[in-house]
């Protein structure tokens, strides 16, 4: 399990699971969820595109993913967030479709794509993983402040001059930069699961911002290891370990407020009740 | 004009049985799409709905395995994901956000093992590729008569639950003030939410079924100034966008010879132009959009 070939593996998908848990901090707060979904879901198509014009797989995935983000934020001016974030989606996995009809030899890597094949990763696949954590949770560790005050209450965020449209397109961006990296190593849905999984558990377990964000970074590199330790003994898909686990966070996030442990709610309802 | 209708109609269009099948099966997945993405919009279900379609291709994937009907696969995984987000308190906006994220990574969590399995046990290496982005063509017809059952059955359900179905989406307190029951509404409707993304799933794939239930939907109600009229507009656009997706997929195999583009490509195109369309027709004022809870009250 530790062998050579291994080792890349654990180093990226810890790495993957740092950013992930920590921008699933965010996404939680945000409500976030799907657009969590939606950007790395969006982004795969960029891999079909960039084989058929044949530049780098990279750029490909990042182009689509801004394109996502610009989707998102556009659409959702003048119609519901929901609505916008679910016709973006749509929209550019359509192209995907077409693209995928036009390079038949890609359909093989589809499914690497979508649910992740993490026990074939290259030494050269690390450095760009690496650089892309390095930004995601740079800029989100410098913006926190603001980033969770605009999460937690847009209004008293827009009351005191922090522009919501800007943070939101903020959050946006290192969300779809963070997937993009890692989408080819991981695939999709890992990315997906990661985000919202260990955050959920997290949010239950404690009632302070800073240290529920550790604590999701700390559950999504464990829900990581053990999905990778498990995929390796059977040999089936990660994403099923992980989103299974997701589950196991979520439910023992929940027991736990029930019984008696701190109960973390980031919500306006709380905060207000706490200053009366 | 004849000239012009073999121009529009590749030759062998209406004789050709895939297509007719594809016609029918799709022609249902519209129906109910565009009825059930009405309310899905109304009551800011969007992510619900789409993550329903996206765990349903789960089911899909085990009817492979298990030899059954690919659409009893993508309905009994539906309704088994709708029973557990209905099941978990849905009250909170936050809690209803974050189990439908959970209950998605988890249904294609399952999804990502029953191909993995496909593909080992039976090198059917196309499943994933059938499931998540659809095959039209590749419909059987022998499947017609379940589906047709399963949209007059959804269809049916939400006109039967018509009234108290839109007054409970738009509010629930005035449901309850009415004597409605929103518990017993709120089942009924996700069940023929789970009906209806099983049934597009099937036809244009999971992952794109999205475009069917909402596209349609949203650009209806931009345009129409009643409940009632968006409805049968939502209809009209669907099955516009699915029929014509399907006659252009027809007609391009003889644009490029020998080589088809795909039908979902073409109908969430469609989809997404009658949207743009409708989006512009309503900023110049020619429609009214939305539909208001005052106009409910006092039709």
């Amino acid at each position: 399990m530790f062998a050579g070939f291994m080792m890349n593996t654990w180093i990226v998908a810890t790495m993957v699971a740092t950013v992930a848990g920590f921008v699933g901090f965010f996404v939680v707060a945000r409500r976030s969820s799907f657009a969590a979904h939606v950007l790395p879901f969006a982004a795969f198509p960029g891999a079909a595109a960039a084989t058929l014009l044949g530049v780098s797989e990279l750029l490909g995935l990042v182009a689509f993913a801004g394109l996502g983000v610009l989707g998102i934020s556009q659409l959702g001016r003048n119609d519901r967030r929901e609505v916008a974030t679910a016709l973006c989606l749509v929209s550019l996995l359509a192209l995907g479709t077409l693209f995928l009809s036009m390079t038949r030899e890609y359909s093989q890597g589809i499914y690497a794509l979508l649910f992740g094949e993490v026990l074939g990763i290259s030494t050269s696949q690390i450095l760009p993983v690496a650089v892309m954590s390095v930004i995601a949770i740079g800029t989100m560790a410098l913006c926190f402040r603001p980033l969770l005050l605009d999460s937690i209450s847009p209004e008293l965020a827009a009351a005191l001059g922090v522009s919501n449209r800007f943070w939101e397109l903020q959050f946006l961006t290192v969300l779809a930069l963070s997937t993009a990296m890692a989408l080819p190593v991981v695939g999709a849905l890992l990315v997906f699961s990661l985000m919202v999984g260990p955050a959920s558990a997290a949010r239950s377990l404690t009632d302070r911002p800073l240290v529920a964000a550790l604590l999701s970074v700390c559950i999504a590199v464990v829900t990581v290891w053990v999905a990778v330790a498990l995929c390796y003994l059977s040999n089936w898909p990660v994403g099923f370990f992980v989103g299974a686990l997701g589950v196991v966070s979520y439910l023992s996030g929940r027991l736990c407020r029930r019984y008696g442990a701190a109960s973390y709610r980031l919500s306006p309802r709380r905060l207000s009740s706490n200053a009366r | 004009m004849h000239f012009w209708l073999t121009m529009m109609f590749a030759p062998g269009f209406f004789t050709n049985e895939p297509v007719m099948t594809a016609i029918v099966v799709g022609g249902g997945a519209a129906v109910v799409s565009g009825v059930v993405g009405v309310f899905t919009i109304i009551r800011g279900q969007s992510f619900a709905g789409h993550a329903l379609a996206d765990v349903s291709s789960a089911g899909g994937s085990a009817s492979f395995l298990l030899g059954v009907s690919p659409l009893l696969g993508f309905m009994g995984m539906a309704i088994i994901a709708a029973a557990v987000m209905g099941f978990a308190d849905m009250r909170d906006a936050r809690e209803r956000d974050l189990v439908t994220g959970i209950v998605l990574g988890a249904g294609l969590g399952l999804t990502a093992l029953f191909l993995y399995f496909d593909i080992n046990s039976m090198s059917t290496s196309g499943a994933a590729i059938t499931v998540m982005f659809g095959s039209m063509f590749s419909i059987p017809a022998a499947i017609i008569p379940l589906t047709l059952l399963v949209a007059v059955g959804a269809t049916a359900a939400i006109v039967v639950a018509y009234r108290p179905l839109l007054v409970g989406s738009l509010s629930a307190e005035l449901a309850e003030v009415q004597g409605v029951h929103s518990r017993v509404i709120g089942l009924a409707y996700v069940l023929a939410l789970s009906l209806a993304v099983a049934l597009s799933a099937m036809t244009i794939g999971a992952i794109l079924s999205t475009a069917l239930l909402i596209g349609p939907a949203a650009a209806a109600l931009r345009l129409a100034n009643r409940p009632g009229s968006a409805v049968i507009l939502s209809i009209a656009l669907g099955l516009a966008a699915t029929w014509g997706g399907i006659l252009l997929a027809y007609d391009s195999f003889y644009w490029t010879p020998g080589h088809g583009w795909p039908v979902s490509f073409f109908i969430v195109t469609l989809v997404l132009l009658f949207y743009v369309a409708a989006t512009l027709v309503a900023h110049r004022g020619l429609g009214r959009a939305r539909v208001h809870p005052a106009e409910v009250r006092s039709s």
